[in-house]
């Protein structure tokens, strides 16, 4: 448990489509509601009602503004554990409770042995981690690791929280180790990408850019003007509807 | 990053610990500490209490302090395992030569146990350093320079705790106060050039690389409404004008008050039980001051999507 396995079996994974989130936080609520009761829970927060209200949430939903040539305006970037290939916050970690699981690549704390040293969260470039304060132990995004296996539900539901509960489908779960997964093909398709992808953590979660704004201004034909005689009776109608406009 | 107050006890408490343990070990192996003098037994007392005080300290820093033994376990990848471990170790030796000072057992059996001492100490200092070094998302600790930080301030603090016990047991002071000055003066040589270092780099990371997307201008609205932990945590943030104030605290109280006692010292051998205290008085202060700011002022690469331009 101490290293990192050398191959996983397979790469399971997000891809969040930043075209399509319109950043209205449901995949951070229902997040929090499916495990606060499921492999992480209790999900405490401190001071709910109070002046100063936080809690351990395993996702996020920022909106930044973004002015490239590709896109001008505001990107909703949604922002959780990305399951890296060879992250720090599973070596780093003295007891062993941050592994990374070798049939399906998913990055977990044992919420048993954890100690509550905060390692794993200070060796984390993604801010994925978040202590629980009350609980004194590391909280991270499972993958829903209790649903995506649970045969107690029903298959349809046998994704993550936040994948089944996006009302416009900007977030996807699949294999990213195979080539011929809908979220690799999609990843292909789109020129997915890692986020930090200099810093080496070889993420598996991929993100999509947003589709570049049309350049060209819509050409709408001016309505053409009616031929005008200039005679008594359209001088009469041309009277008329002005008297009447007034 | 946040400046934990059990960590920076922990450290800085251990630190003298081990630096006071790695000198009298090697005090002893030269022949200037008889195991049944007064001063290896109670200089060896002091050692092992701001060792104990230290780690003890640290296990406030945990969430779950009663499973504190299970980091013992991954010394092969963990540098705090290994910190842990190395800690545990050197109790070992120490503890044994403490308890044949007590009894006024001498013997061969002691050098080795000196020795022992020695490494473990310098090994245990070590590794605390590489905990901060080994952290790639910090670029302040992620620096070949912070071990070494780390033991020339455990050296510095220990040797000026050798010489206040020397002072006070009526022994001459002049080579100690000599051997401490030239710990200090290369602890303070290795911050400075620490400082010009962190100061000179701008930083690896942008918000465009933490996003993956061109031209990111500005955080519009953060994920909630008041700090999460990863803000109170890693977006510890100190101002620039109170880190350079408190950066000269540091030079003036951890490092010239004291050294110049101990140059005194050196040269005249007097006054040693009226200087000493001030001056391990004064470096303690600067010392807890120096490892508030090495935290306070490490900047968190997650600081990136939180507004953070550049970490």
């Amino acid at each position: 448990m101490t290293t990192l396995p050398e191959k996983t079996d397979k790469s399971l994974g997000l891809v969040i489509d930043l075209d399509i989130c319109v950043g209205c936080h449901a995949c951070v609520t229902s997040c929090k509601e499916w495990n606060t009761g499921g492999y992480s829970a209790p999900l405490t927060d401190q001071e709910p009602y109070g002046a100063d209200p936080h809690g351990a949430f395993l996702n996020r939903v920022h909106s930044y503004e973004v002015d490239n040539d590709h896109w001008k305006g505001t990107v909703h970037f949604p922002r959780s554990c990305l399951h890296c290939e060879t992250p720090d916050c599973v070596t780093v970690c003295p007891t062993g409770a941050s592994y990374k699981r070798e049939e399906d690549g998913i990055v977990l704390v044992n919420p048993d042995t954890c100690i509550g040293c905060k390692l794993c969260s200070w060796a984390c470039p993604y801010g994925a981690r978040e202590y629980d304060y009350d609980e004194g132990v590391m909280k991270k995004c499972t993958l829903c690791v209790d649903r995506i296996y649970n045969e107690t539900i029903p298959e349809e539901d046998r994704v993550p929280a936040c994948v089944k509960a996006c009302p416009t489908g900007a977030r996807a779960f699949g294999d990213l180790a195979d080539p011929n997964s809908a979220v690799s093909q999609n990843v292909a398709a789109r020129d997915g990408f890692n986020l930090l992808d200099e810093f080496g953590y070889k993420p598996v979660n991929k993100y999509l850019p947003p589709r570049k704004a049309s350049d060209r201004t819509p050409q709408i034909a001016a309505e053409p003007q009616a031929e005008t005689t200039g005679s008594a009776l359209e001088k009469l109608f041309a009277w008329a509807d002005r008297a009447l406009s007034r | 990053m946040h400046p934990a107050y059990s960590v920076i006890l922990f450290t800085t408490s251990s630190g003298a610990g081990y630096g006071l343990l790695f000198w009298l070990s090697l005090a002893h192996v030269i022949g200037a500490q008889p195991v049944a003098g007064w001063g290896f037994f109670a200089g060896l007392f002091i050692a092992l209490g701001l060792i104990t005080l230290g780690l003890l300290s640290s296990t406030f820093h945990l969430g779950r302090p009663e499973r504190a033994w299970r980091a013992l376990s991954q010394w092969r990848s963990s540098w705090l395992s290994r910190e842990g471990v190395a800690a545990l170790a050197t109790y070992v030796p120490a503890g044994v030569l403490w308890l044949m000072s007590l009894l006024g057992i001498a013997g061969w059996l002691t050098l080795p146990l000196a020795l022992l001492s020695a490494i473990g100490a310098v090994a245990t200092v070590w590794c605390t350093g590489m905990i901060y070094a080994s952290l790639r998302t910090i670029r302040e600790w992620h620096m070949p320079q912070v071990p070494y930080v780390y033991l020339a301030n455990a050296a510095a603090s220990g040797a000026l705790l050798l010489v206040l016990l020397h002072a006070f047991a009526g022994r001459d002071i002049r080579l100690v106060s000599l051997i401490a000055l030239l710990a200090l003066g290369l602890a303070g040589a290795l911050k400075l050039i620490y400082w010009r270092r962190i100061d000179a780099e701008p930083g690896a990371y942008t918000a465009d690389m933490a996003l993956g997307l061109k031209g990111v201008k500005r955080q519009l609205e953060p994920p909630h409404s008041r700090p999460n932990y990863v803000m109170r945590e890693m977006g510890y943030d100190v101002a620039r004008r109170h880190a350079e104030t408190l950066r000269r605290s540091v030079l003036l109280w951890g490092f010239l008050l004291p050294g110049l006692m101990l140059a005194f010292q050196a040269l005249t051998g007097g006054l040693g039980p009226v200087l000493m205290p001030v001056a391990v008085t004064a470096a303690a202060a600067g010392l807890v001051t120096e490892r508030w700011l090495f935290f306070a002022e490490a900047t968190h690469l997650s600081t990136l999507y939180y507004g953070n331009q550049r970490a």
